[in-house]
This record gives structure tokens, C-alpha cells and sequence, in this order.
């Protein structure tokens, strides 16, 4: 193909690829902590972008103020969620907690046709985002550019409160061992909460800079890249927050650059994120990033 | 009848085992002791092949079973209990025993569901087994009861009996006296020989206690820290400064 | 004993005779209720043996479904069907004139939902709970997916419609009626001991000589064999199939009953299954008309829906045990419940 062609899908690749690792950040704090795939994961970063839509258009806020409103709002949310359909559940086989999950996610997917009503509804425009700026012959929508930087940021910026912080030391005494870290005097239910708060905050914040490129939303958009961003978790490794970014990034180039490369797989795009996912689960079930653990018997 | 040789195992950074050589003849009752963490069950789970060893080899009855997975390895003659008793919960006392048949029952699934006549009588076989391994340690009266509502120390037996209707040659028992009291651990004792003779059993016991198995077991292995810091009969072990030191402070 | 085989081969014959009258007299609409569940109940057994039973959690279900429904469909339409369907890509050479009997085809369409169960199985089911979930989830869009672009294999995103309405009354419940003795026959033999081992604690199952990956993937494969038999007669009931059918919504659907009915419980799968059958269609009045249950429209399905996902939250929440637990019917229940003398209040599962 034509070197513009490529360095067009390139930067494409990129800026899908840093807002999976955007999601996937939330997505793999989460399962650190609690063993828990959540699947209303997706879901929340449903929310985020419908929580910032309503304050934009009918409450007429600042698209600013819009966006940190509605990323409070949805860090409620997750702190909630949590608080409802999984710490009950926290002493209970397994599969309940994730029976749960998947209830939830219906729920909340349901709740938003019945609420938001099933017709895609499309964001109001903003000129920061909405420009499409050039570089010779590769096109960008200025949000893209955003997104990486944005994603770096946060990364940090977790980094930071996990390795550097007092709660940060509390989320890993809890993902490591729950009942030493109680032990400990530390306050796990809080821990726990705290981390829900980050990362759907974090889910919200996805959603947001998603509807920002994409900008059609409508109440089942969470589901795929819900999906796909836990499978780019897994990928780097469940509970190491560089390994979320590396499979981030990992599995938008793939996604892109097979499509790019064989067009006429353009049909199974969605299917490659599961083929990456068990080819992954096959060779090195850790993940990349991760390290093996061995069940004590 | 079996036998390590320079059996280590490592996870990442930690040797919880270090070239363990231990051989044990038929019919003996060897036991593997020395304080908490030493890695006794480590050792144990190497030979039922629940941890592939680092390094080293385990040879049973002539055949290396380094390595292999734990059912081919009951399958050959292996059978154990755990140190937290893992009874399953959802059955019943005889049902529990009655898993551990299926191992020579020898039938599958489609005699199995289809009730076949030679599934039946083997089924038959089986019950009367398992009975009667209950009735040794009078448990056949609670054969219906849900297994979690045994007191502790019948729970005990019921994993014994279990791992007995395997049809082990070498059965390999992980601190079945603990949470017993003196006296529940001699009975205890008492009936680990009784079985050793009725079944002709060789039997490999972990015990943190060291009184409790100085009179049963004809050889003992301690180990402190993965390592083997003494070997000999009971008498040899008792007077072995290493070994005393392992232990100050622990009864 | 005796007095219990009499009294089930009562009520099998009450049963019957019900059926018959039901077929002859109960409207259109109202018999394919009574079928639906029929169908429901054999795939929330297939789906019990392998979250109950088995202590599986798969997610795949719609997959196996849809392999059973496809191959069944395309075997059994007549080949001036098939030409009318296949409008945008011929289909391929070798199913063009390929038209079997019903039972022929709905056993192959098994054994093909079993094959792919193997091939699935081998590598997922070495993954712990929660992988084997979303591999699971991922194999179900994967079949989906291929489903979807196989234009001249199964006519991709247009579907199949003209499929032979093979799945009468009779051949429903009939159909339920062996799968309902096959669970029972299974889970109470000591294959099915291994199986509830396996679930309860596996590591103590493999040291008790049970092949536990042997028994996974036994389970597993009779699984889909089951899912992929109910998916053919779904297929041959309402005669017109689409990749968009076999989403995650239907296996949600299948684990909602199951969950319901009590995770471990086969009575319960079954009183699950009826109930949930009909109440999907009592609360139908909340979304717009369509005309099947699985397909979404633009309207309001989300109404249903989220009663459902409520319901299943609070179930599991709540009553984790569903409305069974892990008990079984028994005649002794039945009198325990009428206050007769010489009978105690046990569960019937050995």
C-alpha cells in the first residue's frame, strides 16, 4: 500500500489503540483488587459518555464542565455498583459474583434504552476536538491527538497513587491477600470502594474521549469495547496497570492494521480481539506482563 | 517401594524444598516431621504430582513418576490426605467414599448413565466397599449424612477412608492428628497401624508433633526449611542436637 | 420404591394426556408457548450440567446453539429453498442438494455443536473460572462472527427462512422428556459423582483419582451436543434463523432460568424454564409487537429486559440457591408438603 495509506492507519492505530489502554487501565485495577471481571465495566463507560451528553445539552453546562461533572457522576456510579451487586456477594463462590457482573451489565445496558431510548443520539460538536488537522497527506481529528497524551497522563498518575501513595499501598496489601491486608488494620471495604471510584472514573473518562471521536452514542456501545479492552487487559497481563497499556495499544494496531493490510477481513474485525485473546490465554496465560501464580494446596 | 532422589522444588525465588532422598520400604510407617513451613507438604504434593520437582526424580515400584498428573499417579497406587481436610462439601459420607471408587470402577459414561448391568454390579461392588470401609471406623451409621456435619475429628477419618477406597499400596497422610488432643491422637496412631496391617499399607506421615509419632513410625525424616537436617529411627531423631534446635521453643 | 415408580409413571401418563388435549384444543399462540418451553427446558439443562454439575462457567452457549441450528437448517431444506435463500452468493456445491430426514439432521447438528465442544474445549478448559468465561464468550462470537461472513455456507447476515417446521408438540416435549431422564440418569450415576466432586473441589477430585480434565471436557461436550439440539429445534420452530439471534442475550436468557431454577437442581431447571417461557411472553405487552422474542427491534425491549436482569440480581443476591437449590423433586416432598404421616422432609438426590 502507499506510505500514506500506511502512516494514515498508523495514527489511526494509535489513537484507538491509547483509548483501549485508556479503558483498560480501569478494567485491570479492578480485577487486581477483587478477582472480579466486571463486566459492567463496559457499561459505566457507557454512562460516562451519556452522563457528559445530558449535562452538555440539556443542562447546557460548558463542555468542561460537562466532562468533570459527568466523571464525578460516574465515579459514583462504580463506588455504588460495587457497594449493591458485588461486596454482598464477596464471601460467595465465584461464579455468583460473576453471575452478578452479568446481571448488572444487562441492567445497565437495559436501563439506558428504557431511560435514553434506543435511537443513537449524536454529541454536539466541539471545535478542540472536532478539527480535523493535516499532516501532508494523513488526516487526524484533533482528539486524536489528545488521546495518547491523556492516556500517558493518567498512566502516571495511577502509577503514582498505586506505588506512591498510602491507599495505593492499601490496594495491593488487599490484591495480594485480602483477609492479611483486614489484618492489618487496613480498611478494605474502603480500599475496595476507592478503587471502584478510579477506575470507573477512569471507564467514564474512555467514554467520554470515545464519543469525542466517535460521536454517535446509544446505550449498547459499552458492550464490544467493554469486551475487547478487558481481553487487552488480559492480554498484557490482569492486574498490571502497564501491562492494560501495552495490550491497549497492542490490540487497537491489530485491529487497524490487519484491516489495513487484508481489507477483505474487514467482516471479522471484532473476532480478532478474541482469536489475539486465546491465542494469548494459550502461550502465556499470565499475559505478557504478568507473572504466573501457583494455587496453594 | 518408593523413593526420591535429589527432588528440589522452587518457586520464583523461594526453595521450599532442597535435594530431598527419601526411601521408604513396604509396610513401613516413615514419618516426615520438623517445624511449620519446612515444606513437608511441599514434598508431599512432589510425590502426588500436584508440583512437577524443579529438579530431581520420584520412583515408585520401579517406575519414575516424576512429573506425573496427580490421578495417574492414585491410579498407580498413590493415595493422600490434606492438611486442611478437603471433603466435599455437597455430598454425603458415603458419597464422599464413593467418588474415590470410581477410580477402579472402571466404567464410562455411557455404561454409566445407561445404568448398563455391568455398571450396576460394579456400582454394587463399590457400595459394599465403601460401607464397609465406614463401618472400620464406625461411620457406617452416618453414611447418609451431609459430610460437613461430622465433628472434626470423624471428618478426619472419613478423608482416611477416602483416600482408602483408592486401593493404595502407599498412602500418604498430611497432619492427620491436627486439632486432636493427646488422647484422639493416640487412637488416632492406634488405627493409622491397624490399617497398615488390615490393607497392607506403607505409609509416609507428616506430623508437627513429634511425641505423637515417635511410637508409630519405625523411621523419620526431618526437615527445617526445605532442607533434610536429620534422618534415623526415633530414638536417633530424639537425641539429634540439629533437630532440637529446629525445634526450640515448639513442643 | 415401588410405590414412586408407580406414582412418576402416573404422572408422565397424566402428563401425556394433557399434551394430547393441549395440541387439539389450545390456540396457535398458547401451544408455541407450551413448545418454547420445551425447548428452554433442554437448553437450561444443557447449560446446568455445565455451571450446576459441572462448576463450569461458560459463556458460549449461543454459539453451540447456533451450530446446531445451522446445521440442522441447511440439511433438511429442500433445495428449491435453498436456491431462494441464497440470493446474494450461491451456496456451496456439496449442500445445494442435501436433504435429510429430520432425525438424521437434528442428530448431526449435535455432533457438530460436539465437535466444535472439542475443539473449544481443549484449550479453554484449562483456564481457571473467570478466562474460561470470556474464552468462552469470545468462542461464542467467534462462531458468530464467521457465521455472519460465510455468505455462500450459511447465507451470513441474511439468515436462513423456509426451515421446515419439523418441531411439533410431540417431537418437543418429547425431546425434553430424554433429556430430562438422561440428566437424571447422569447425575446419578457415579459418573455424575465425579462430575459434583470435580465442582466441590477439584484438586481434591484429581487426588482421588478422578481424571478431571477427562471429566471437564465429558461435560463440556455433552453440553453442546444438548445446546446444539436445542438450537436446532428452535431453528425448525420458528423457521427462520440470523446470526443476530445467537447473541449473549440468549445465553443470558438460558442462564437467567438456570440461575432461577437453582444451579445444581434439574426439577428446578425445569419449573425455570416454563416459568420464565411465559413470563417472557406475559411481559411482552412492555415493548413493542415483534414477532419473535430474541430478535431485537428498535422499540422498547429494554423494559423486559431489565425485570429480567433485576430478577436475576435479586436471585442471586438474595436466594443464591435459586428456587431448588440443589434438590431434587421427590414424591416424599410432595407428601412432606401435605402433611402425610410416614414421610420425611428429605431432597430425593442421591
Amino acid at each position: 500500500m502507499e506510505i500514506s495509506t500506511f502512516f494514515q492507519q498508523l495514527a489511526n492505530a494509535l489513537s484507538l489503540g491509547s483509548l483501549y489502554a485508556l479503558i483498560a487501565i480501569g478494567y485491570t485495577m479492578v480485577y487486581g483488587i477483587l478477582r472480579l471481571i466486571n463486566f459492567a465495566h463496559g457499561d459505566v463507560f457507557m454512562l460516562g459518555a451519556y452522563f457528559a451528553f445530558y449535562l452538555a445539552t440539556a443542562i447546557a453546562l460548558p463542555w468542561g464542565a460537562a466532562f468533570i461533572v459527568a466523571l464525578g457522576l460516574t465515579a459514583l456510579f462504580g463506588m455504588g455498583l460495587e457497594r449493591i451487586a458485588y461486596r454482598p456477594l464477596r464471601d460467595s463462590p465465584k461464579i455468583s459474583i460473576m453471575i452478578s457482573a452479568i446481571g448488572a451489565s444487562f441492567l445497565i445496558e437495559n436501563l439506558g434504552v428504557v431511560i435514553f431510548g434506543g435511537r443513537p443520539k449524536s454529541f454536539p460538536s466541539i471545535p478542540l476536538f472536532d478539527t480535523v488537522i493535516h499532516f501532508g497527506s494523513v488526516s487526524v481529528l484533533s482528539v486524536s491527538l489528545f488521546i495518547p497524551v491523556i492516556t500517558a497522563v493518567i498512566l502516571v498518575i495511577v502509577l503514582w497513587i498505586v506505588n506512591g501513595t498510602k491507599t495505593g499501598l492499601s490496594m495491593r496489601a488487599v490484591s495480594t491477600d485480602l483477609d492479611a491486608a483486614r489484618l492489618m488494620a487496613i480498611d478494605v471495604d474502603k480500599t475496595i470502594s476507592f478503587t471502584f471510584g478510579l477506575g470507573s472514573l477512569l471507564a467514564g473518562l474512555g467514554g467520554i474521549m470515545w464519543t469525542m471521536k466517535y460521536p454517535q452514542l446509544n446505550p449498547l456501545m459499552g458492550f464490544m469495547p467493554g469486551l475487547k479492552c478487558f481481553i487487552a487487559a488480559v492480554i498484557g497481563g490482569i492486574g498490571n496497570i502497564q501491562g492494560a497499556v501495552l495490550g491497549g495499544f497492542l490490540l487497537g494496531m491489530i485491529e487497524i492494521m490487519i484491516v489495513a493490510f487484508l481489507p477483505e477481513l474487514t467482516g471479522y474485525r471484532d473476532a480478532f480481539a478474541f482469536i489475539f485473546l486465546i491465542v494469548i490465554l494459550l502461550a502465556k496465560p499470565a499475559g505478557l506482563l504478568g507473572k504466573n501464580q501457583t494455587v496453594k494446596v | 517401594m518408593i523413593k526420591t532422589e535429589g527432588v528440589s522444588m522452587r518457586f520464583g525465588g523461594l526453595t521450599a524444598v532442597s535435594d530431598l532422598n527419601i526411601t521408604i520400604e513396604k509396610n513401613e510407617i516413615v514419618g516426615l516431621i520438623g517445624p511449620n513451613g519446612a515444606g513437608k507438604t511441599t514434598a508431599f504434593n512432589t510425590i502426588t504430582g500436584v508440583y512437577k520437582p524443579s529438579e530431581g526424580r520420584i520412583i515408585f515400584k520401579g517406575t519414575d513418576i516424576t512429573g506425573s498428573k496427580p490421578h495417574r499417579i492414585t491410579a498407580l497406587g498413590i493415595a493422600r490426605t490434606f492438611q486442611n481436610i478437603r471433603l466435599w462439601k455437597d455430598m454425603n459420607v458415603l458419597e464422599n467414599v464413593l467418588v474415590a471408587c470410581h477410580l477402579r470402577m472402571n466404567v464410562g459414561v455411557f455404561a454409566s448413565t445407561l445404568h448398563l448391568p455391568h455398571y450396576l454390579k460394579r456400582e454394587k461392588k463399590s457400595r459394599e466397599f465403601a460401607m464397609s470401609l465406614l463401618d472400620s471406623v464406625g461411620l457406617a451409621d452416618q453414611a447418609q449424612e451431609p459430610s460437613t456435619s461430622l465433628p472434626y475429628g470423624k471428618q478426619r477419618r472419613l478423608e482416611i477412608v477416602r483416600a482408602l477406597a483408592t486401593e493404595p499400596s502407599l498412602l500418604l497422610l498430611d497432619e492427620p492428628a491436627a486439632g486432636m488432643n493427646p488422647q484422639e491422637s493416640m487412637e488416632l496412631m492406634e488405627f493409622i497401624v491397624k490399617i497398615r496391617d488390615q490393607y497392607d499399607l506403607t505409609i509416609l506421615l507428616i506430623e508437627h508433633h513429634m511425641q505423637v509419632v515417635m511410637g508409630v513410625c519405625s523411621r523419620m525424616y526431618v526437615l527445617d526449611y526445605g532442607v533434610t537436617i536429620a534422618h534415623g529411627t526415633p530414638q536417633q531423631i530424639r537425641n539429634d542436637p540439629k533437630v532440637i534446635e529446629a525445634y526450640l521453643g515448639v513442643d | 420404591m415401588k410405590r414412586n415408580t408407580f406414582l412418576t409413571i402416573g404422572a408422565l401418563a397424566v402428563f401425556a394426556l394433557f399434551l394430547t388435549f393441549a395440541d387439539a384444543t389450545l390456540g396457535r399462540f398458547t401451544i408455541r408457548i407450551l413448545n418454547l418451553s420445551a425447548i428452554y427446558i433442554i437448553l437450561a439443562l444443557s447449560l446446568n450440567l455445565l455451571n450446576g454439575f459441572t462448576g463450569l462457567f461458560s459463556l458460549g452457549h449461543a454459539g453451540f446453539m447456533a451450530v446446531g441450528a445451522y446445521v440442522s437448517a441447511l440439511l433438511t431444506m429442500t433445495p428449491a429453498q435453498k436456491e431462494m435463500n441464497f440470493f446474494l452468493q450461491p451456496i456451496v456445491p456439496f449442500l445445494r442438494h442435501v436433504q435429510l430426514p429430520f432425525l438424521v439432521a437434528i442428530i448431526i447438528a449435535g455432533l457438530c455443536a460436539a465437535l466444535v465442544a472439542v475443539i473449544i474445549g481443549v484449550p479453554a478448559l484449562r483456564l481457571r473460572d473467570d478466562y474460561l468465561a470470556i474464552a468462552t464468550l469470545g468462542f461464542a462470537e467467534i462462531i458468530r462472527v464467521l457465521i455472519t461472513n460465510a455468505q455462500s455456507l450459511t447465507n451470513g447476515a441474511q439468515g436462513l427462512k423456509g426451515i421446515p417446521k419439523y418441531s411439533t408438540t410431540w417431537v418437543v416435549w418429547g425431546a425434553a422428556t430424554i433429556a430430562v431422564l438422561f440428566m437424571l440418569a447422569l447425575v446419578r450415576s457415579s459418573y455424575g459423582r465425579t462430575m459434583k466432586a470435580v465442582r466441590d473441589d477439584e484438586i481434591a477430585a484429581e487426588a482421588m483419582g478422578v481424571n478431571v480434565f477427562k471429566v471437564k471436557s465429558t461435560s463440556f461436550v455433552i453440553s453442546s451436543f444438548m445446546a446444539g439440539i436445542g438450537g436446532a429445534l428452535l431453528g425448525h420452530m420458528i423457521s427462520t434463523i440470523d446470526p443476530k439471534m445467537f447473541t449473549l442475550v440468549l445465553t443470558f436468557n438460558i442462564l437467567l432460568i438456570v440461575v432461577l431454577g437453582g444451579n445444581g437442581s434439574i426439577t428446578g431447571s425445569v419449573i425455570a424454564a416454563v416459568l420464565v417461557t411465559v413470563l417472557m411472553e406475559a411481559l411482552r405487552f412492555l415493548d413493542m409487537p415483534m414477532n419473535f422474542m430474541f430478535i431485537k427491534t428498535d422499540g422498547l425491549p429494554g423494559l423486559r429486559m431489565v425485570i429480567f436482569s433485576i430478577l436475576l440480581m435479586i436471585v442471586v443476591l438474595y436466594r443464591q440457591r435459586g428456587l431448588m437449590g440443589n434438590k431434587e423433586f421427590s414424591w416424599d416432598m410432595v407428601f412432606g408438603l401435605f402433611g402425610r404421616k410416614n414421610s420425611a422432609q428429605k431432597g430425593g438426590h442421591s
